[in-house]
């Protein structure tokens, strides 16, 4: 291979509608020491049709300090969580609240996972953010400025008011209410 | 860099299209409207890393997680796992299902009027080596019909799903076998745009790796994606 040539990676096909088989079950490691204060979101992935998908599959991500995942018992990864959707479309995720990461310039970006969604009928997955309604830093958060405003807040996880730290955050597929999602 | 990069968009033809109309599943679930750019920042150039001890010795193997053997052509799966730059990625979590020889999932959605196999439960998953390695010994996965269209049908293929370094090398993805005639008339196989792209997701018989009197071997490399630090350039392919 030449220093100019590239391999092609390797085409996404879809997750299908029977990923529980292979991808229970090392999900299953997360419930363990949760470190920190801990965020909950909860919500539904919808349709174009404004249906319910029941066979999702979703996948969050925070950027951790390496040293934060030395010397667990778990050697699940703390800032990573999957989860599926169930028979109403619903999901619910508990994990280590998303810390501040800077960009490259040294501007912070405020609070933030990333979130990988995966579902029979894509063929390949969808990436989006989800952020924290009430967050100081989301006004000057450098990703969420590039999106058009009337768009913004599908990247927003509005905060539930019996909880402080439980939000509530759908994902809408298609339509007029389309969830921001970035392009790979 | 003074300039914020922006995650790199894959080549031209050689991803699917979100909205590809042949996969009807594909219709109400895919956004219309225009991708948003994002930015490339620590969230997106970190990405999860599993420990070992979340592995068990025989979970790459999917002959041996009963009490008897499963039905079926018994067979190896394995290949390397590697970077744009052709580096193997150690590490690199690859789980995969499948369905058993007659083509039925162990699944509670799976109502094909097959037979399952007690003795296979069809899922795996294993860590690869220094060397960028994996490796599954299996059944080969029958075809099996779907709702698709009219006498629709699946290749025999097996599901995977990698993480390499970065969250922005994950990737699900289904792996074929050589030679079946299943292959052209599949709206999933055939939504790689690209020929050569979508050729690559098809293993190749690989009669060395092979174990005489008890198993063939099939051999297929995974390419993930990179980020975008280093700029891209054209493919010599
Ligand atoms: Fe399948």
């Amino acid at each position: 291979m030449t220093s100019t040539s590239r391999l092609i990676p390797t085409g996404s096909q879809t997750v299908g509608p029977y990923f529980h088989i292979g991808l229970d079950a090392l999900a299953q490691c997360a419930h363990q020491d949760m470190a920190g204060e801990t965020v909950r979101i909860h919500g539904r992935v919808l349709d174009g049709n404004g249906s319910a998908v029941p066979d999702a599959m979703l996948e969050f991500w925070c950027s951790t300090p390496a040293n934060d995942d030395a010397g667990r018992h778990c050697e699940f990864p703390i800032g990573f969580r999957r989860v599926a959707t169930e028979v109403d479309g619903s999901f619910s995720v508990e994990m280590t609240k998303a810390r501040a990461v800077p960009l490259d310039d040294g501007r912070m970006q405020a609070p933030h996972f990333l979130v990988l969604i995966f579902m029979r009928g894509l063929l390949r997955h969808l990436i989006t953010r989800v952020y924290f309604a009430g967050e100081a830093g989301n006004v000057a958060d450098p990703v969420l400025e590039t999106i058009p405003i009337e768009r913004r807040v599908t990247l927003i996880a509005q905060q539930k008011s019996d909880t402080a730290q439980t939000f509530e955050w759908n994902v809408v597929l298609q339509g007029a209410e389309e969830t921001v999602f970035f392009a790979w | 860099m003074s300039e914020q990069g922006t995650v790199r968009i894959a080549p031209q033809g050689t991803q699917p299209e979100f909205h590809y109309p042949p996969y009807v599943s594909s219709i109400a679930r895919s956004p219309r409207m225009p991708l948003a750019l994002l930015a490339e920042t620590m969230t997106e150039r970190t990405g999860p890393v599993f420990g070992h001890r979340l592995i068990r010795p025989q979970d790459h193997d999917l002959t041996a997680q009963h009490e008897g053997d499963p039905l079926g052509e018994r067979i190896y799966v394995h290949g390397r796992v590697l970077d744009e730059d052709g580096r193997p990625v150690c590490g690199a979590l690859v789980e995969v299902w499948q369905a058993n020889a007659a083509g039925r999932y162990r699944h509670k959605v799976d109502n094909h009027n097959a037979p399952l196999d007690p003795n296979f439960s069809g899922a795996g998953r294993i860590l690869t080596d220094e060397k960028g390695y994996y490796i599954f010994k299996t059944i080969k996965p029958g075809a099996y019909p779907w709702g698709n269209h009219y006498n629709a049908w699946r290749p025999a293929h097996i599901h995977f799903s990698i993480f390499g370094a970065g969250i922005l090398s994950r990737l699900v993805t289904q792996m074929y076998f050589p030679g079946d005639p299943l292959q052209p008339l599949d709206p999933i196989f055939n939504s790689i745009p690209d020929k050569a792209a979508r050729n690559r997701l098809v293993s190749r018989l690989d009669m060395e790796r092979s174990e005489p009197g008890t198993a063939l071997a099939f051999k297929w490399d995974i390419v993930l994606r990179g980020h975008g630090d280093t700029p891209f350039e054209e493919s010599s392919r």
